[in-house]
């Protein structure tokens, strides 16, 4: 696939994500309390919380799963309440759960999430050439879904979310459950898009390896934005040798 | 399309979608429920027996017991298995209403759903779109099921009968379908499905005029036959019916469109993360 230049970080000034004091709660349980960062295009951005912190609460507004009633929430300067099918129109989602069809095959399914953003059958199995070829998986376009690996599952749905060439991505706990050579691949596949495709990137996960310090962290724990910058600068501030150690500093959490 | 918004050095995304887009959308989403059902060889298999068990042996034990009088539409004394295939072929479409919410429950679990519902698409017309995916395949079902009963001798009476009866299945499948996707709203996780069999499919297929006319129901029990009135179901069966014999009945007709657009209109909120339960619970 011919890779799109990279694009000047900020050309025009509008974030790529941009979460304005956003809150939200379960009942009483408060879930997300007064949530803000900015995703910028061309960037790796981590969002960084162990289990229960309300990264997929975010996740889940972000996405327009759930409604936001506090704050705001804007992709490329569209409202996700407001104006939710520009909004979504420019977002690639792979969630957590696995979300394929085990049923169909690879191509049935890319071609379902094509229609879903109005791409019809030709110029989807055009761009599934493409996307599927980006992750190394040309050859598996018509196997069924339930004869892939769980790394190659996920790899498909990091292809589906590219199909429809959104300039950012986001990415919830995408390497959970699959073993350390999967985990390698697909980190390194995700960042070769930022690098050669600028696409911003919002990934989210409770694994410390997985953060370069060239990235742009938001430690969230407790529904709370602790911290907020580049990796190395969190550390920094932090006074700890490590991000693992200013993570435990930060959320006074001991970790093994 | 209307304006073009330059995004950061890519090619610029058109605003809003255009009919064809829609099109396209509406076309995708039955054709993967039609795959999914053509790839459940059980699902098809137990949608056809279904009803040919209640006609060739249920239908066929109660044809000397029940006898059934010369009533609209028809103008002749019927045989039992020709009265009660109107009923079978809404069973068919109810089962399948109920069969979409189940797998809507499914995919929310599974996280499927969540594919469909992050679609740029408004939610309305994502749901709409499954609902006639839905019912695409319950007519499909039906259609299959009147092959097999045309071979038992169960047939309308002109071949038009087949084609003045599938606007009547789009509307009853639109009906059932827009109820499934209601109940899978309010319905938490898969295992709660059992109470829909309990509470929904089987209180609203025998209190209706799918197994016997109103009358005699009437004669039985009046208050049975005032609960039979008001349930949708005999309004669906009653359409089918007259449509099936190329007659209309308007009343049966406003009840199951008033009916369908309560429904989705209720599923539509149900399902918008402003107002719907989802949201409630956290889900």
């Amino acid at each position: 696939m011919g890779q799109t230049p990279k694009p000047a970080t900020g050309a025009t000034g509008v974030p790529a994500l941009e979460v304005n004091h956003v809150s939200h709660s379960y009942g009483k349980r408060k879930a997300l309390d007064d949530v803000s960062f900015v995703v910028e295009t061309g960037s790796f951005s981590v969002l960084l919380g162990l289990n229960g912190a309300g990264k997929s609460t975010l996740f889940s507004l972000i996405t327009r799963l759930y409604a936001t009633r506090h704050g705001t929430i804007r992709i490329f300067g569209h409202d996700v309440t407001r104006d939710s099918g520009e909004a979504l129109r420019r977002l690639g989602v792979v969630f957590q759960a696995r979300t394929l069809d085990p049923d169909l095959s690879v191509l049935q399914n890319i071609t379902y999430h094509a229609a879903l953003h109005g791409i019809g059958p030709h110029e989807a199995k055009r761009r599934s050439e493409d996307v599927l070829a980006q992750v190394s998986l040309a050859d598996r376009m018509a196997d069924r879904v339930r004869n892939l690996s769980g790394g190659q599952m996920r790899r498909v749905e990091i292809a589906r979310a590219l199909l429809h060439r959104p300039p950012i991505l986001l990415l919830d706990e995408p390497t959970v459950g699959l073993d350390v050579k999967a985990r390698a691949d697909i980190v390194a596949h995700v960042r070769g898009l930022v690098e050669n495709q600028g696409i911003g990137v919002l990934w989210t996960t409770h694994l410390i390896d997985e953060i370069a310090m060239t990235d742009d962290v938001i430690i969230l724990h407790k529904g709370v934005v602790l911290a907020n910058g580049p990796a190395a600068e969190i550390i920094a501030t932090s006074g700890a040798a490590d991000m693992r150690l200013a993570f435990a500093k930060l959320t006074g959490t001991e970790l093994d | 399309m209307t304006a073009t918004t330059p995004e950061l050095g890519r090619p610029a995304i058109a605003r809003g979608f255009t009919s064809a887009q829609y099109w396209i959308c509406l076309q995708g989403i039955v054709w993967r429920e039609s795959l999914r059902f053509l790839h459940q060889r059980e699902r098809f298999i137990s949608a056809l027996v279904r009803p040919l068990v209640w006609l060739f042996i249920f239908a066929a034990g109660f044809r000397s017991v029940l006898g059934v009088s010369i009533i609209p539409p028809y103008q002749t004394y019927i045989l039992y298995p020709v009265y009660i295939t109107p009923g079978l072929m809404a069973m068919i479409q109810l089962f399948n209403g109920m069969q979409s919410s189940l797998s809507m429950v499914y995919d929310r679990e599974l996280g499927n759903m969540r594919t469909l519902l992050v679609s740029p698409f408004p939610r309305w017309y994502l749901l709409t779109s499954k609902l006639l995916a839905g019912t695409v395949v319950s007519i499909l079902q039906v259609y299959a099921y009147l092959i097999v009963a045309y071979f038992w001798g169960i047939e309308p009476p002109s071949l038009w009968g087949y084609a003045t009866v599938f606007p009547a299945l789009v509307l009853s499948g639109l009906m059932f379908g827009a109820l499934g996707m209601l109940l899978s709203s309010l319905i938490k996780q898969l295992e709660n499905f059992a109470g829909v069999m309990n509470f929904v499919i089987f209180p609203m297929f025998f209190a209706s005029s799918a197994l016997y006319p109103l009358w005699r129901v009437q004669q039985g029990s009046p208050w049975l036959a005032t609960v039979c009135w008001f349930n949708p179901f005999t309004h669906a069966v009653e359409l089918i019916r007259f449509a099936f014999w190329q007659q209309i009945t308007p009343l049966s007709l406003a009840v199951c469109l008033g009916c369908t657009l309560l429904f989705l209109a209720a599923a539509i909120i149900a399902y918008d993360p402003a107002r719907g339960m989802l949201i409630r619970r956290g889900e």
